[in-house]
């Protein structure tokens, strides 16, 4: 298993190499342009000077090698040096200041470095995205387990119902729906998610908790769906098998068989989807941001890519492929844990 | 109240001084405290469905940008909401009467306020204004705002608080460096390392200018949010009345009026493009009230004179080499025009924001054509010309054709939902007259774009005709119309790039053109504008004018001296907001 | 799922012996007389059954146009509404109301969903398929794992919308002209909506089968010579159902829903052309006024899926050895 995870973890240098050339050309290749939202009144001659000190009179691959450079070799040196500075970790070692000032991979919409924006974007991000999948997970398991154990019963007939339904109307919909309901009728949450809220205290953590709890709602409604479904379907089929009537004859008491046997058995569907929805938490949720105004990482994408920003989304899909190659890595491991038979070797 | 007849002196004329004293005494009626002192009266919310980028509009030509900034960094002169100039910085609008515009119409001069200071606290001098120019008149600047200084030749300081501007030609119009939010003034010591390639680095700099407005930066989240705070060296002491202020961005048009309308988070809301009962229904809720003004923001139906049959090969689609093989015919183009109820257009779709209009130059009034001959729908008369034009329905499926070839025509525009809604009722009409119509939509970020490699960009027009809308800066038409003069056209020699999106050419219209850029005089400029209004509007039917689009923006109840100004930044009179109490 | 034998009475519910041992009878009179006991798949059947038929014979039966506008008989409401309020304007030439530009929505609701299922079945068949093809060849063949899976790690990590643009710049104009505006559309949609999405079943079917493949029965069929090809189609599938039924279940509304938000970039059908996706996203900001331009498109979608979903559990119940036939 060690080899093959080191195999791996070699392997994807190579393939996030691939992937970020064939995204880079996918960007060239896509129609848009970062004058796009210049407005008509600005001559054609004043936009041509424009995207030429954006640099994009060069040719692509000069492009793609800045790009690369950048993001290989500068962003680390930043980030190393800022860890050796100004955090508690690294902070006791000596300033490193490895990068020297160069031009460091800059937005085109902020003509700031995008590294940074994706920094500030990740609290809110985290806090909102990720809490929504967390309790998504806690919710979705024992449902699907649930269900399974109960196939046809009132809990899982129910369960069945609203998961689908809350799966098939969209967050578009769910997410002003709710807040025509909670702010605008009750006026108990706000509709707009302040960003530089800072949590000190009971009262600014009980906001906080105010003005995430729809979006995290809207969320963990896709989520709770989406992985109890999986969870129960597998399994129901490993109830059936035989090795559940063979520790039942053993003597094990329901809870060890269901919680234990059948459970670990069932989940390596369940591992890839969960695997598989994590890179998505960086990525942000672009709908359900956009209609709380939560200003994460979904938004900045796609404002980006609205703004045909090039640095920024080539940046931001290049983070998340590096985390998709990762999780699924670790999807793969974890399927040799939960069943020692699977072997790569 | 002490402030009031001070800033009263600075205007320019009697009619400001009743609107101001009319304000004034509104204002004390609702709120007796308003005028007390600076920051008095909190914080104010500010929501603007697009985020600001960019603190700086040299860098970012984005209307989001550009209004963002003007709370910051101010002109020397401003337009008005009646679209008059104002001075700001400067003490009063050169003109060739007060002796500040020379009389061979090559130099303005602007004389600067005394006692100006920046937000850090050092003396606004005649340097930054001189600065300034150099900084957006750098050749690898890529400044968004370069058109502003066209022409010009010099920018010199005389003195400490006298700026020259020479042109290198005789300008009827030399208001476009320093005037309006596009150009405002940005400080020497700060930005004096960030001239040329070296703009883009300078990312403090353009998040956190020093300026003079009413307010300065405290924290700038690029997309997401900026915190700013009153400026303690604003020029009037007493003002701005709000101590801090939230300006947020993202989401989208229908949030924003929902935060100032429905649930009063916010005070103020930018740009609320929605259907009329919408707005309504919002408004209804009884938090805010939407309001609109109107400045030259034209929806407008552009024909294409060249054929873009996707059969012709690549670099000869909608080009002047084959002219269009329907809408050559000024006749057609007529009928299409007169089938369209532009009033029913204005009332699905802007409802207290829109007017019917038939002029590409609505605004200001002095130039506006009295051609209103399209308001009127004429569904049998459109039917008659096209059958005068040789189209007639022969094979009896309702759709006209002449030589076997219908007459059919694609239609394309922006993804907006109210172009969606117009796309869907022209076509109606138009198939009421015969005329076969298929509807495309294009995601605004590639129809506005000029990527070259794309077929779907308004500039490559591949389609029969178009729908968008367009203004001009300032209160001079001349650039805008001289857009559609012969050779500016989009073709695949200048990479798709021009501005005679519809391929018009017409040598009588270029001289007539080129005797608008010798002319001084007002009047005389006013009658050459309308007649070249009238030529590619009623005459030739080139360009269907359909709605004259007010801006609608909301403001919540309890915030007060709300001017809404479509004639530079929405933000233009910040400082001057306060907070009704109750 | 080879051997099928009885599990004991006392077993978990789902399990429990109902009646005598039925006389021998056909495979499939089994699988169809199991599948008949399964209310949910039986009433998710009638209603796909109802709705296809609908949209497919509904235009010849209420003729409205549903791209015709009637800007005087706009905003009226359904029918239903004069129950709890008696002002509304209603009229029986519009039994579903009419939209802010006058055009009948039960028109609309058959031409959407005509649209709508058209579009989501064929996609979520299409993305079902590659991706059950891909995951079973690499789970199965481990030379082929590597390279397939390093391209769904490549698929995943494609921005959609460049992408979107991509196809639309390089394929709309051929497509038109081969299969008219709405034909050409049609395949683009769908094939975009396909290739995206079919990662997730094939990493979920590439683990199952990982796990299956080192199962006894399959080392016994190998054992005894069959072709790898038999062992995939006759023990891996079977067993690989279920992942795959929840995958074509969720498959199904994404795709839907998809569909609507392509449009709204102006990828998708021309602006005038209804489909559920699109209507309800229309409707979103009227929705305080007018609850039923939601609630129509929104109730239509959230019963196809549930119905699948029940249609689903009921094949997959019917098709499995150990609960059918007792």
């Amino acid at each position: 298993m060690l080899t093959y995870t080191i195999r791996r973890l070699i392997l994807s240098i190579p393939t996030l190499l691939l992937i970020s050339f064939v995204i880079f050309m996918l960007l060239q290749l896509a129609p848009g342009d970062p004058m796009a939202q210049v407005p008509l009144t600005v001559p054609p001659e004043v936009k041509e000077q424009m995207r030429q000190a954006l640099g994009l009179g060069e040719p692509p691959l000069v492009q793609y090698g800045k790009w690369l450079w950048q993001v290989f070799v500068l962003e680390p040196q930043v980030f190393i040096d800022w860890l050796t500075r100004d955090t508690m970790l690294f902070g006791w070692l000596p300033d490193t200041n490895l990068y020297a000032g160069e031009l460091r991979v800059i937005s085109w919409q902020t003509r700031s470095p995008v590294m940074d924006i994706v920094i500030q974007r990740l609290p809110q991000t985290l806090w909102v995205v990720g809490l929504a999948y967390v309790v998504g997970i806690l919710i979705s398991l024992p449902i699907g387990i649930y269900s399974a154990y109960r196939q046809y019963s009132v809990f899982d007939q129910a369960g069945t119902f609203v998961t689908m339904i809350g799966f098939s109307i969209p967050p578009f919909f769910t997410g002003p729906l709710l807040i025509v309901i909670f702010s605008v009728q009750l006026g108990w949450f706000p509709s707009i998610y302040d960003t530089t809220h800072v949590v000190n205290d009971w009262d600014s953590f009980v906001f906080q908790l105010q003005q995430m709890i729809m979006p995290v709602m809207v969320l963990a409604l896709q989520t709770t769906a989406q992985f109890s479904r999986y969870m129960r379907a597998s399994m129901l089929d490993n109830l059936r098998q035989d090795y559940v009537r063979t520790a039942r004859a053993k003597g094990l008491t329901e809870a060890v068989v269901v919680n234990i046997h059948v459970l670990r058995n069932s989940m390596i569907p369940v591992v890839t989807v969960i695997a598989l929805g994590v890179p998505a938490i960086f990525g942000g949720a672009i709908i359900t941001e956009n209609v709380f105004k939560v200003n994460g990482i979904g938004q900045l994408l796609i404002t980006a890519l609205f703004a045909n920003d090039l640095p920024m989304v080539m940046t931001l899909t290049f983070i998340f492929a590096f985390l998709i190659v990762m999780f699924n890595l670790i999807a793969d491991v974890l399927y040799g844990v939960l069943d020692p038979r699977i072997r790569y070797d | 109240m002490s402030t009031q007849p001070k800033r009263v002196r600075n205007r320019e004329t009697d009619m400001k001084l009743k609107t101001l004293l009319l304000g004034a005494a509104a204002g004390v009626a609702l709120a007796p405290a308003a005028f007390a002192e600076r920051g008095s009266d909190g914080q104010v919310n500010i929501i603007y469905w697009q985020a600001p980028s960019i603190m700086n509009p040299y860098l970012s030509g984005g209307t989001k940008d550009i209004e963002a900034s003007s709370l910051v960094i101010e002109p020397l002169a401003r337009y008005n909401e009646k679209g008059e100039r104002v001075p700001y910085l400067a003490t009063e609008i050169p003109t060739v009467e007060n002796g500040g515009v020379s009389e061979d119409l090559t130099q303005i001069t602007w004389k600067i306020r005394e006692g100006l200071l920046w937000s850090d606290g050092t003396p606004f001098t005649a340097a930054d204004v001189v600065f300034t120019a150099e900084y957006c008149m750098h050749p690898e600047g890529g400044c968004a705002q370069r058109a502003k200084f066209d022409g010009v030749t010099s920018v010199e300081a005389l003195d400490d608080l006298t700026v020259q501007v020479t042109f290198g030609q005789p300008t009827p119009n030399p208001y476009g460096p320093f005037m309006g939010g596009q150009s405002p003034i940005l400080q020497k010591a700060q930005f004096q390392d960030c001239l040329g390639a070296a703009a883009s680095s300078c990312t403090e700099q353009n998040f956190n200018p020093v300026g003079t407005g009413p307010f300065t930066v405290t924290e700038f989240r690029p997309n997401d949010v900026i915190s700013l705070e009153a400026n303690p060296n604003y020029r009037d002491p007493a003002k701005p009345a709000f101590a801090t202020v939230n300006f947020k961005g993202g989401g989208d048009a229908v949030a924003a009026a929902r935060a100032v309308l429905e649930t009063g988070e916010f005070d103020y809301a930018w740009n609320l493009q929605l259907a009329p009962d919408v707005l309504e229904q919002m408004a209804a809720a009884g938090q805010g009230e939407p309001i609109a003004a109107f400045g030259t923001l034209v929806e407008r139906i552009e024909m294409n004179m060249t054929d873009p049959d996707p059969s012709l090969p690549e670099g000869e689609r909608s080009t002047v080499a084959h002219p269009h093989p329907i809408l050559s015919d000024e006749r057609v183009r007529r009928a299409l025009s007169m089938a369209i109820d532009r009033e029913l257009l204005v009332e699905v779709g802007y409802g207290q924001a829109g007017r019917a209009t038939c002029n590409l130059v609505p605004a200001p009034e002095m130039f506006a054509s009295d051609n209103t001959d399209c308001l009127t729908q004429d569904i049998e008369g459109a039917k008659a010309l096209l059958e005068e034009a040789g189209w007639t329905d022969s094979d009896g499926d309702g759709i006209r054709d002449k030589d076997g070839e219908p007459l059919s025509l694609l239609f394309q525009s922006s993804t907006n939902a109210v172009r969606q809604d117009f796309q869907a009722l022209i076509k109606q009409w138009w198939s009421e007259i015969g005329v076969e119509t298929e509807l495309r939509n294009v995601d605004s970020s590639v129809f506005f774009g000029g990527d070259p490699g794309s077929p779907d960009t308004f500039q490559k027009f591949y389609a029969d005709v178009e729908m968008y809308a367009n203004n001009f800066d300032g209160t001079d038409p001349q650039p805008y119309l001289s857009m559609y003069r012969c050779g500016n056209e989009p073709k695949p020699s200048t990479q798709w790039q021009g501005e005679n999106i519809n391929r018009y050419c017409d040598e009588e219209y270029d001289a007539l053109l080129d005797e608008l850029a010798r002319t001084g005089e007002m009047s005389e400029r006013t009658r050459i504008a309308k007649a070249l209004n009238d030529m590619i509007t009623k005459e030739s039917m080139t360009i269907v004018p359909l709605v004259d689009r007010g801006r609608v923006s909301a403001r919540s109840n309890t915030l007060g001296g709300v001017v809404l100004n479509t004639w530079d930044s929405e933000l233009w009179n910040a400082a001057d907001w306060y907070r009704i109490d109750g | 799922m080879t051997e099928p034998t009885p599990a004991s009475p006392q077993a978990i519910e789902a399990l429990r012996d109902e009646g005598p041992e039925a006389p021998p009878r056909s495979q499939w009179a089994d699988v169809w007389r199991q599948f008949l006991r399964h209310k949910g798949a039986v009433l998710g059947g009638g209603f796909l059954i109802f709705v296809t038929l609908a949209v497919l014979f509904g235009p010849y039966i209420w003729t409205l146009d549903p791209q015709q506008l009637d800007i005087r008989n706009k905003d009226v409401r359904p029918i239903y509404t004069v129950l709890w309020n008696g002002d509304a304007t209603v009229s029986w030439a519009h039994p579903f109301g009419t939209d802010n530009l006058g055009r009948d929505q039960l028109a609309q609701m058959i031409a959407g969903g005509r649209a709508s299922l058209a579009v989501g079945w064929a996609a979520m068949v299409l993305s079902v398929l590659i991706g059950t093809a891909i995951g079973v060849a690499a789970g199965f063949f481990r030379r082929l794992d590597g390279p397939l899976m390093r391209l769904t790690d490549l698929f995943l990590s494609l921005p959609i919308l460049p992408l979107l643009l991509v196809a639309v710049t390089l394929f709309r104009q051929p497509l038109r002209a081969n299969f008219g505006p709405e034909g050409g559309m049609f395949i683009l949609i769908v094939t975009v909506i396909a290739i995206t999405s079919w990662m997730p079943t094939a990493r979920i079917v590439r683990g199952d089968v990982l796990a299956l493949k080192e199962r006894e029965f399959v080392l016994a069929a190998r054992s005894i010579g069959t072709t790898s090809w038999k062992i995939i189609l006759r023990h891996l599938l079977p067993n690989v159902l279920s992942p795959i039924m929840v995958s074509a279940t969720l498959g199904l509304a994404t795709a839907i829903i998809t569909e609507s938000a392509l449009s709204f970039l102006g990828v998708g059908f021309p602006s005038d052309f209804p489909t559920w996706g699109k209507m309800l996203a229309d409707a979103v900001p009227r929705m305080v006024d007018f609850p039923e331009r939601v609630m129509l498109p929104g109730i239509a979608i959230s019963l196809t899926v549930l119905s699948v979903n029940y249609l689903g559990d009921g094949l997959r119940d019917a098709l499995d050895p150990r609960i059918r036939g007792r």
